[in-house]
């Protein structure tokens, strides 16, 4: 089966330990979950709200269990430290409560993997700074009225965020919309990276 | 989905092996009639058994001779549809105790001679999946494909699960609960209350007294079918509608709802001539099904040994069998790290929803269905 990656997807399968168990919050078709089967033989659940991607997740042979992130799905259904990796991809900016979503993926999973689009990227800041209007980008190509991103973020505020909940950032990553990772993103992230990559975990609490 | 099986014709097995009971009696021989659609392929592994509700029976799809009305679950199998019977062999037995045919009440006790009435023992949902049992070994098939069923039926599913963990590749498990509330059996206690005090019923002898306690029976039935509706969908469909075009201010019927919900009850227990005994034995199956009371209580205890992947589906209206419930299935079956895929369909029609077309029910249903294909098509 031919499955078109974007290189958003190939980072995180780089990230997952072989065999290991995954959730992956809003899997939408089941794409993601799909090639860590394939290529990192996991094995694992989906969660997504809407009814025709869970159609489609199903097609694929995906495990999807019909669910809202806004309400206690994901402490219904599973035990802290039950699963390996929670990951969630371009969904952070979207829940009512990021920071306690944050919270519980990292009481159930073991290390987390988000990925949400950066509103520091320079597009963003120019076209709030220099035609005074709510940016529209291929990242993020909607309105200001009928946008689901309720709650972007910066590269910057994600990790003081992580900082302020005592989360470990063990690794990061930037991608663009066109596939590409430049020098340029490598070196001015949150200027340069349209997509932002995030593997998380809890830092021991005894050190606190 | 307009495809159908056309003509289909039961047939009955019947098994002189003596069945032996939870409730410790012991059945020394039965009938169990069933249907089947589609071929059994040569490997038999293309086997779908599906469960039926309280109130049905194995004609599940197609038209028996010279009837208009298809079977039961007609929208959901067929050529083409999610159960594809171009690809599956389907298989569905009326449960032991019915009144379609596999014995039961109205049935003749072979110790006595006579009709077997309420002597004819309790029967549950393990003593189903037993008899279904050897229905599965005379059709030669190892393995279930899948086992279907929704509502009582999705119950009996779950036993398969537990008590066969073998003997099913995929369980898909509709509307269902794993145990019933309180409410719900009080529900069943009124339904029995009004059979059992018809002066018709004559301790359950009634077909011998040559009387029918019809009084009693559409009672538990408008009762029974006021549970399966949704308040919204009962609101939208009747309101306050009159049946005259004014208050009457009496007792005969007023309202359209009042009407509709004899219509059915009285259907049942003379047009479809549903027995009344069989009504007493299929609530009193529902009330007792409880597997995880064998293991303290925990249900996901209760499947540690299944192996079988799952499906389990739940309407947002089913306030009988909400989705909550259908969650805690989720939830114990999760624990045990098995194979689940959860859908919650938003509907107006209650627990009746999982026998009506539904565009997000039948994609869910058919995707799904299009796994167990594929698998069985690998093996």
């Amino acid at each position: 089966m031919s499955l078109e990656l974007t290189p958003e997807f190939q980072l995180i399968a780089d990230w997952i330990e072989p065999h290991s168990q995954v959730l992956d919050l809003g899997c939408g078709d089941g794409t993601l979950l799909k090639h860590l089967q394939t290529t990192r033989s996991v094995r694992g659940y989906g969660m997504e709200i809407d009814p025709q991607k869970n159609i489609q997740a199903m097609l694929k042979g995906i495990n999807v269990i019909q669910s809202n992130l806004n309400g206690h799905d994901l402490e219904h259904y599973f035990d802290p430290h039950s699963v390996d990796y929670v990951i969630m991809t371009q969904a952070l900016q979207v829940v009512s409560r990021p920071d306690l979503l944050l919270e519980n993926m990292l009481t159930i999973g073991k290390q987390s993997i988000i990925t949400f689009p950066n509103f520091g990227h320079w597009k963003m800041r120019a076209q709030l700074s220099l035609r005074g209007r709510m940016p529209e980008t291929s990242a993020l190509p909607y309105h200001w009225y009928d946008t689901p991103n309720i709650h972007l973020c910066t590269f910057k505020d994600f990790e003081d965020l992580c900082e302020q909940k005592n989360i470990e950032v063990i690794a990061r990553s930037v991608v663009n919309t066109q596939h590409q990772r430049t020098l340029g993103m490598r070196l001015w992230p949150n200027l340069l990276g349209e997509v932002a990559l995030y593997k998380v975990k809890k830092r021991a609490s005894n050190q606190a | 989905m307009t495809n159908s099986i056309g003509i289909v014709t039961p047939q009955t097995l019947h098994i002189d092996q003596p069945l032996q009971l939870v409730s410790g009696a012991l059945l020394p021989q039965y009938d169990l009639v069933y249907e089947t659609y589609g071929e059994l392929n040569a490997q038999a592994n293309n086997a779908v058994l599906i469960c039926h509700a309280l109130s049905g029976d194995h004609h599940v799809a197609g038209f028996h001779q010279g009837e208009t009305k298809p079977g039961w679950w007609n929208d959901y199998i067929g050529p083409g549809k999610p159960i594809d019977t171009d690809r599956l062999f389907v298989v569905c037995s009326n449960n032991l105790g019915s009144c379609r045919g596999s014995t039961g009440p109205a049935s003749l006790n072979p110790d006595t001679g006579k009709i077997y009435g309420l002597d004819f023992p309790i029967v549950t949902c393990r003593d189903w999946v037993n008899s279904q049992n050897a229905l599965r070994q005379h059709l030669g098939i190892e393995q279930w494909a899948a086992i279907v069923g929704g509502s009582m039926g999705g119950m009996q599913v779950m036993q398969w699960a537990i008590d066969q963990p073998d003997k099913l590749r995929h369980a898909i498990v509709i509307a269902a609960a794993p145990k019933l509330s309180a409410q719900n059996i009080a529900f069943n206690e009124v339904a029995r209350r009004a059979i059992m005090t018809d002066p018709e019923f004559h301790n359950g002898r009634f077909i011998e007294a040559g009387t029918n306690p019809k009084t009693g029976l559409t009672l538990a039935r408008m009762l029974g079918h006021l549970t399966y509706l949704s308040d919204d969908m009962m609101g939208t469909k009747f309101g306050r509608e009159l049946r005259a075009d004014k208050l009457k201010y009496s007792f005969d019927v007023e309202f359209q709802v009042e009407s509709y919900l004899r219509y059915q009850g009285e259907k049942f227990a003379t047009k479809q001539n549903f027995d009344a005994n069989t009504y007493l034995l299929m609530t009193k199956a529902l009330d007792y099904f409880d597997p995880a009371a064998e293991f303290d209580h925990n249900l996901s205890q209760a499947f540690a040994r299944t192996q079988a992947k799952f499906l389990v589906v739940s309407f947002t209206s089913d306030w009988r069998f909400s989705p909550a419930r259908s969650r805690e299935i989720v939830r114990a079956l999760l624990d045990n790290d098995l194979d689940v895929s959860y859908a919650e369909v938003e509907s107006e029609h209650g627990h009746d929803a999982f026998l009506l077309p539904n565009s997000h029910y039948e994609g869910i249903f058919r995707a799904y269905m299009h796994r167990v294909i594929q698998e069985s098509a690998s093996l």
